[in-house]
Order: structure tokens, then C-alpha cells, then sequence
């Protein structure tokens, strides 16, 4: 019974932890869509970038990883312009159909660039004020201070993304094109600069999300996909468009993850012989999508609304 | 002040306005009025550079404005309520009010409109921090207003304001244009489908149907001539 415990504590602050980091990453997919109803499926490219970033830029400067998380911010935000720019400008004028083709191609080509220039080589930070650090707050329950970094740097980011959307005139401005955007213009705010700055908010922040993640998660091309359909699941679930509810579903779905181990040694504390040789564990992303499924059919507009 | 001249706006190939031209004089009111369907909404959409012309130029003191964007045009002081209000639902009275000063960076000039704003129409001041959308229709139309007015406006262009109003409503918003017109220096052009309100508001009308000027005049001609009385006002 006190193993139970310790895991139940265990995967609570491991889910807590982790959920910050899926809810950052949701967060600049969610901006994004809130202001122009585009889904961007190449999203965990982005995140792919962020995560290559740091990992170069920080031996290249000589300067710890978590010092170069502005640059992969500004990375991404460079990313997400120029893909504004160069191709969602374009897609828009096209149907819907174009516009999942175009970021699902996009995702495509990031990838296989990455592959060209970085090789299909998982790698992953080994040396920083962050690795291979922990702190014991219980027995058996130890708190790596990479990921407790992360989910404070993931709050910050938050912050600063609400202060600049709640708080400030361009902010403002950005929430009245994503409500109506011709109404927006009638008040001299010009959508095309709306929506490129959702990009480069929405680069931003899963630049940040990149820079945090590869201090414990190996990068390579292919490492996109399983955050993109986190980060989908995400926001779903949190609401389309809105930046409370992709921190509650991000948290919620950390959570949601780190449950079947819970699970796991509740079988294994009752001792539940016939059930031994089933390992939820294994089954954890499935449960992410049994969840996005029920809240597709039960509550379409997710926890926050649709949109507002 | 603002001149249209022979513009022809098609929709999908079908001509919808054909070779309008208007003018709005400084200081005046100018009243647009027709059945719906006549194309009154196309040509204040058309000014506001949201639907591209098919021929013809529109001039805002001088300047040729028809190749220019919607914000272009918002910054050289043409405004625009649009039928239906567009306020910002979810946002607050104030934070639309604000929206409507987006051009605007002298601060000062900003609290000075709002505070006039806010004394044109007290209930604005009284439910400032209220969600534009879940107040009653002729309150929003008078923040739709008053965000028109945030800017300072040289021209400012109402859009059916009276639509769906309750009859008290109908007269305070109107009772509004009076006011702008005897206290600002703002030239206002009012398209309405209230053809009596709207004649006895303005110094000149056009009467538009299907898409064409019918008839021009000074405002209180129109409202005396037999054909005005019959076709529109059923008198």
C-alpha cells in the first residue's frame, strides 16, 4: 500500500510537470487557430526546430542550454513568419481542404529538411545547469530539476502570452480579428499583420516549448508528430482559441498520461494475478485519444468554449 | 470631401451598382435611402475598400482611396458603423470603445474622445466593464457609435443604425445624429431603409434602387415631392 502511495504522489507531480509542457506547446497551435481558424499540422515541426536550436546554438555560443531558449524563441517566431508569408498567405485564398494539405505539407518538408541537415540520429542535451539534476521532495518521489524548470519557464511563458493578449492594445487587436476580423478592419487593424503576429507568437512559444523540452527529450526529425497530436488533443479539449483552456487541458492531459502507473501498482498492490501481464503503461497515449474522443462527442467546444 | 464617380460593383459577374456617382459635402449630412436590396450597404463597403470596384473612382479629398486597403482608409478619417454593430462581443463596452481608438496614439486625444463618448451616452459610462455583446440592441448600437467616434472621424458613415431598434431607440439614436451635427465638425453619410427619419435628418439625399441613383436633392425637396411620399412613405 505505500508503493501505492509513493506512485500516486509520483505520477501526480510527474503529470503536473509534464502537462506544462504539452500546454506550452498547445499554446502557440491554439493562438493560431483562434485568430484564423487555421489548423497548423506542421506545429510539432515547429517545436522540432525549437528543440535543434538549443541544441546546437549552446555549445556554438558556449553558453548553457537554458540561456538560449530566447533565441529558439525568436527562432520560432522567425519560422512562423516566414511560413505566413511564403505559404498560409497563399492558402487562404484557397478551400478549407488547401489549407490542411498546405501545413500538412509543410510539416513534411520541415521534416525531411531536418533530416537532410541533422541525420535521423536522436540526440538530446548532455551537459547544463538543468541535467541530470533532481531534487528529493519524498521518499521514492524525486523531482528532476530539468522538468522543474521547465514547468516554471512554461508558466512564465504563459504569463507573458496572456499579458500580451489580455493586457495590450496589439493584444486586443489580435482578440477582435480572431472575433471578427472585418469588424477589425473597420477599425484600421489590418489582418494581415494580425495574423502574422499570431505566428510569431504561436512560433514563439513552441520555440520556448523546443529549447525546454530537449533538456530531457531527445530530438530528431521525426519527433514532431506525437506533440502535434498531443497538442491537437489539447486543444480540443481546452477549447479552440482559448489560452486558459489549452493550461488546464495541457495539465489535464500530463495528468491524464501519468495515470496508468497509477493503475499499474494498484494491480500490483492487490495483487491482482490474472491481470499481471496486462501493462496499462504501455497504453498511456491511447488513453490521451479515448479522452479527446469522449470530449469530441460529449462537448464539442471543449472546456472553455469555442473560441471565447 | 468625398466624392464616388461612376463606380460599378459586380458581384460573382453581376453588376449590383452601376455607374453611381454621389458626393458628400463638408459639414453636411448626406442620407442614403432605398428598399433593401438596393445597394446601399455595396456602397459604403465599396468606400471602406471592402468590396473591389469594377469601374469608376472614389476620391476622399482628392485623394483617389479605391485602390487603398480598409485600414488605409480608416487612418485617413473615414469610419464606418456597419449594419449589424460588429461590436467585439466578448470584450467590454470600454475595451470596444478603445478598439474604435485603435489608430489613435496621442493618449490625451484618446481620454478626451472617451470622456465625450461616455457624456453622449451615459449608460456607455454606466456599463463600462459589461460585455458589449449581452447588453440590450440600442445599447450596443450606441457603443457601435461612440466607437465610430473614438477616432475623431472626418467622415462618419452609419450603416442602417435604426435597424431592429425598439421605436424609443429608433428616435434616441437619431436624436445622436442631431447632435453630432450641431456640436462636431463631423460630416456624416446615414444609409437607413427609415426613409422619413432619415430625409428629415439630412441636408441632401440620393434615393437608390437596385443599384442606381433614382433621384438626388436636398433633403427636405425629396421628403415634400409626390413621388418620395408615394413610393416610400405610403402617403
Amino acid at each position: 500500500m505505500e508503493e501505492l502511495g509513493i506512485q500516486i504522489l509520483k505520477s501526480l507531480v510527474s503529470g503536473l510537470l509534464m502537462g506544462l509542457v504539452f500546454a506550452l506547446v498547445a499554446l502557440g497551435l491554439t493562438v493560431i487557430f483562434g485568430v484564423m481558424d487555421i489548423v497548423n499540422f506542421a506545429h510539432g515541426e515547429f517545436l522540432m526546430v525549437g528543440m535543434y536550436t538549443t541544441l546546437l546554438i549552446s555549445p556554438l555560443l558556449g553558453v548553457d542550454p537554458v540561456l538560449t531558449l530566447p533565441l529558439a524563441g525568436l527562432v520560432g517566431a522567425v519560422l512562423g513568419v516566414l511560413c505566413y508569408f511564403g505559404l498560409i498567405r497563399f492558402l487562404l485564398r484557397g478551400p478549407m481542404i488547401a489549407q490542411l494539405f498546405g501545413t500538412f505539407g509543410l510539416m513534411i518538408f520541415l521534416r525531411n529538411l531536418a533530416l537532410l541537415f541533422m541525420g535521423s540520429e536522436p540526440r538530446i542535451v548532455h551537459q547544463g545547469w538543468l541535467v541530470g539534476k533532481s531534487i528529493v521532495i519524498g521518499p521514492g518521489v524525486v523531482l528532476e530539476s530539468t522538468k522543474l524548470a521547465v514547468a516554471v519557464l512554461s508558466l512564465l511563458s504563459f504569463a507573458v502570452v496572456w499579458w500580451l493578449i489580455n493586457r495590450t492594445k496589439v493584444g486586443k487587436a489580435l482578440t477582435a480579428t480572431s472575433l471578427d476580423a472585418e469588424g477589425a478592419r473597420y477599425m484600421g487593424i489590418s489582418t494581415e499583420l494580425m495574423n502574422a503576429l499570431a505566428w510569431a507568437v504561436g512560433g514563439a512559444s513552441v520555440g520556448v516549448a523546443g529549447g525546454l523540452l530537449v533538456n530531457f527529450w531527445p530530438v530528431d526529425p521525426g519527433v514532431g508528430l506525437l506533440f502535434t497530436m498531443i497538442a491537437f488533443a489539447t486543444v480540443a479539449l481546452g477549447g479552440f482559441g482559448s489560452v486558459r483552456g489549452a493550461l488546464v487541458a495541457g495539465i489535464l492531459i500530463g495528468l491524464i498520461v501519468n495515470l496508468p502507473p497509477v493503475w499499474d501498482a494498484i494491480l500490483r498492490s492487490i495483487d491482482a494475478v490474472g491481470l499481471r501481464g496486462l501493462d496499462i503503461h504501455s497504453f498511456k497515449y491511447t488513453m490521451v485519444y479515448a479522452i479527446y474522443f469522449l470530449i469530441m462527442v460529449l462537448r464539442p467546444q471543449g472546456l472553455f468554449g469555442w473560441k471565447q | 470631401m468625398l466624392e464616388v464617380k461612376g463606380i460599378t460593383v459586380r458581384y460573382s459577374g453581376l453588376p449590383v451598382m452601376r455607374d453611381l456617382s454621389m458626393k458628400v459635402e463638408q459639414n453636411q449630412t448626406v442620407g442614403v435611402v432605398g428598399a433593401n436590396g438596393a445597394g446601399k450597404s455595396t456602397l459604403l463597403k465599396a468606400i471602406m475598400g471592402a468590396i473591389k470596384l469594377s469601374a469608376g473612382q472614389i476620391l476622399f479629398n482628392g485623394q483617389r482611396i479605391d485602390r487603398l486597403r480598409t485600414e488605409e482608409i480608416v487612418r485617413l478619417g473615414i469610419i464606418y458603423v456597419p449594419e449589424g454593430r460588429r461590436l467585439f462581443g466578448p470584450l467590454s463596452v470600454e475595451e470596444n470603445l478603445m478598439l474604435g481608438a485603435y489608430t489613435v496614439s496621442d493618449e490625451a486625444s484618446k481620454r478626451r474622445n472617451l470622456e465625450y463618448v461616455f457624456e453622449l451616452f451615459p449608460r456607455l459610462a454606466e456599463r463600462k466593464r459589461q460585455a458589449v455583446g449581452s447588453m440590450s440592441g440600442g445599447e450596443q448600437q450606441m457603443a457601435a457609435i461612440g466607437r465610430g467616434l473614438m477616432s475623431s472621424p472626418k467622415l462618419l458613415m452609419l450603416d442602417e443604425p435604426s435597424l431592429g431598434l425598439a421605436p424609443l431607440m429608433v428616435s434616441e439614436v437619431f436624436e445622436t445624429v442631431r447632435r453630432l451635427q450641431r456640436e462636431g465638425d463631423t460630416t456624416v453619410l446615414l444609409v437607413e431603409q427609415n426613409v422619413l427619419e432619415a430625409l428629415e435628418l439630412s441636408d441632401w439625399a440620393y434615393i437608390l434602387q437596385t443599384g442606381q441613383i433614382r433621384k438626388q436633392g436636398p433633403a427636405r425637396e425629396l421628403l415634400a415631392s409626390d413621388e418620395v411620399r408615394q413610393a416610400f412613405l405610403g402617403l
